[in-house]
């Protein structure tokens, strides 16, 4: 603080006087940490360090472990991971003549979007209307809320005897495992909009639909597109269980089924494979929520 | 354009009484400037005009029948917050103004009447000065400019009746003075009835053709809300004759929050303009 205090008045002296020398940088202060700042470089490296430190800790086990043992199959190196994912990607099946990877990653990705595509339609429409009209929220409010605590995986079970073993069942069982959350978030964010625009509204002529349609609807798309970015984590857990119950193709059903022969260059790949497709599609649902509601980014869209 | 009357107007929140025995007559074309202490229960009053709140007991009648307790397009408002729709740039949060009133189940209207109320958007905003800002959503414009778009868009809902509820609390004193003269302007072009809720007693004087206070009379020291407030003191003001110091410095003293030298100051500068 002190040598701060002299730092300033140097400065001042010399702005209103004589000397035309330009003001000493002062000495370096130490700032509190909640306020140093990190430059690009240096949120680049930090951000990267976490994964360089489990890629090289991997590769050190590994490494160690094949030594001992070439036939190790526990932790794979780098290129008998890449060759088995290649295989699967690149090389058809001998029984069935698919390219793996790519069957499964289709069946599991069509399952997975009908599921959560589903969710967001009831959570859409039973979302405002609970939030908005008040005897709708009277009906289906504390009936969603206790659905809402219902163990998804312990319906399972019964979606499977009641639909079948075939697709109805996973889909169903997404959408019942993320809606209910959705709903209630969404209804919610339907009640906090201020009473003064709802109110406006309708002194401006709106009536109950076109408020929907011009009023809540674009006020809580940022809300529905957050909402589906945090139901994609439960969503994938509920599709990779599905399958790995009863399924004949699927990432999970895939890794699975090589745990019985402890093929962790399959398994690993795939972990890694899942991990990327829910990483682009968490950032292509930021694209949206930008391109769909740019008054909601207004930092971002500069 | 619209009479109001008020008559044995009540109202309660549980056991808590708020207002009491309101009683108010105001002709098409008034400006009535609502003032009186923080939480006496104008903002209630106000809100009751509008129709979001309904009153415990008494009658409001606008024009030649009771209000509908709901908001409608009859009465126009202008709050201090939430005043305009975020998701709307300056332009749009006009144009939905018509796609309200005529856009029909779609709540737009398309082809020769958007370019209609696409051209009369246009001309209010110039008529408010935002026409620079009109691809602007409202979280890139000042208070000030938020506060024009709102009563521009108020406006074009051609209410009988405009509510203001401390429309001008928020802004910086110059902006608010620029935004008394727009209002005076507005309000002349239009000839509608205004009621204004205000803390800011010099601008109650400036802008109303009367200023209602509102005050506690009775008092209960075992029970305080036993009692709601009442409009207490009814002074009509002469457009062209300016209120006299002794009456703003009792309102002032009524109303016991703001300092009466400022509000003198507020009020003599503009009886000199």
């Amino acid at each position: 603080m002190l040598a701060r205090g002299i730092g300033i008045m140097n400065a001042v002296s010399e702005a209103g006087g004589e000397g035309t020398r330009p003001p000493q940088p002062g000495p370096k202060v130490r700032l509190r940490m909640i306020n140093a700042r990190v430059s690009r470089g240096g949120a680049l490296f930090l951000g990267a360090l976490p994964f360089l430190v489990a890629a090289g800790a991997y590769l050190i086990a590994s490494g160690k472990r094949l030594d001992a043992n070439p036939a190790d199959k526990l932790l794979p190196s780098p290129a008998q991971m890449w060759s088995a994912f290649l295989d699967l990607a690149t090389v058809p099946d001998k029984r069935s003549g698919d390219l793996i990877l790519w069957v499964d990653t289709y069946a599991s990705l069509v399952r997975l979007f009908a599921g959560v595509a589903a969710a967001t339609l009831v959570a859409l429409s039973l979302g405002i209307a609970i939030g908005f009209i008040p005897r709708v929220r009277a009906f289906l409010l504390p009936f969603v809320t206790v659905v809402c605590v219902i163990p998804p995986l312990a319906l399972l079970p019964i979606l499977f005897i009641a639909l079948g073993l075939g697709e109805t069942a996973k889909i169903t069982l997404i959408a019942i495992g993320v809606a209910p959350v959705m709903v209630r978030d969404i209804a919610n964010r339907v009640m906090e909009l201020p009473p003064e625009l709802i109110a406006k509204a309708q002194t401006l002529g709106g009536n109950s639909w076109t408020m929907v349609l011009r009023l809540v609807l674009p006020q809580v798309m940022p809300r529905l597109i957050t909402c589906v970015r945090l139901a994609l984590g439960p969503a994938w857990l509920f599709l990779i269980a599905a399958e790995a119950i009863a399924s004949t193709e699927g990432l999970g059903y895939r890794i699975f089924l090589v745990r019985r022969y402890l093929s962790m260059d399959v398994i690993l790949p795939y972990v890694a494979w899942i991990t990327l497709l829910a990483v682009i599609t968490d950032w292509l649902l930021v694209r949206l929520s930008r391109a769909l509601s740019p008054w909601a980014h207004p930092v971002e869209a500069k | 354009m619209s009479r109001i009357v008020v008559h044995g107007l009540e109202k309660s929140y549980g056991d808590a009484r708020v207002l009491e025995r309101v009683n108010v007559t105001a002709e098409a074309g008034e400006f009535l400037s609502l003032v009186g202490a923080s939480g006496c229960g104008k903002s209630t009053f106000l809100r009751i005009l509008l129709g979001q709140e309904q009153q415990s007991g008494g009658v409001v009648i606008v024009g030649d029948s009771p209000i509908v307790p709901e908001p409608t397009p009859q009465r126009g408002i202008v709050f201090q917050r939430y005043s305009v729709f975020p998701h709307l740039t300056a332009i749009q949060n006009l144009l939905l103004v018509e796609d309200f009133r005529s856009g029909g189940p779609f709540g737009r209207v398309f082809g020769v009447r958007r370019r209609s109320a696409r051209q009369e958007a246009e001309a209010m905003l110039e008529r408010v000065g935002l026409a620079h800002a009109r691809d602007l959503y409202p979280a890139s414009l000042s208070g000030g400019m938020q506060q024009r778009l709102a009563i521009a868009q108020t406006l074009l809902g051609r209410p009988q009746i405009l509510l203001l509820d401390e429309p001008f609390g928020a802004l910086d004193p110059g902006i608010r003075v620029e935004m008394h003269e727009l209002l005076t302007e507005l309000w002349t072009e239009h000839g509608m009835t205004v009621v204004m809720v205000t803390h800011d007693i010099g601008e109650a004087f400036k802008l109303g053709t009367r200023v209602l206070v509102f005050d506690k009379v009775r008092h209960d020291p075992q029970f305080p809300s036993a009692y709601g407030a009442t409009i207490t003191y009814d002074l009509k003001l002469d457009r062209k004759n300016r209120a006299s110091s002794r009456d703003v410095a009792k309102v002032a003293a009524m109303v016991g929050t703001a300092r009466p030298d400022a509000a003198m100051a507020t009020t003599a500068s503009q009886g000199r303009s």
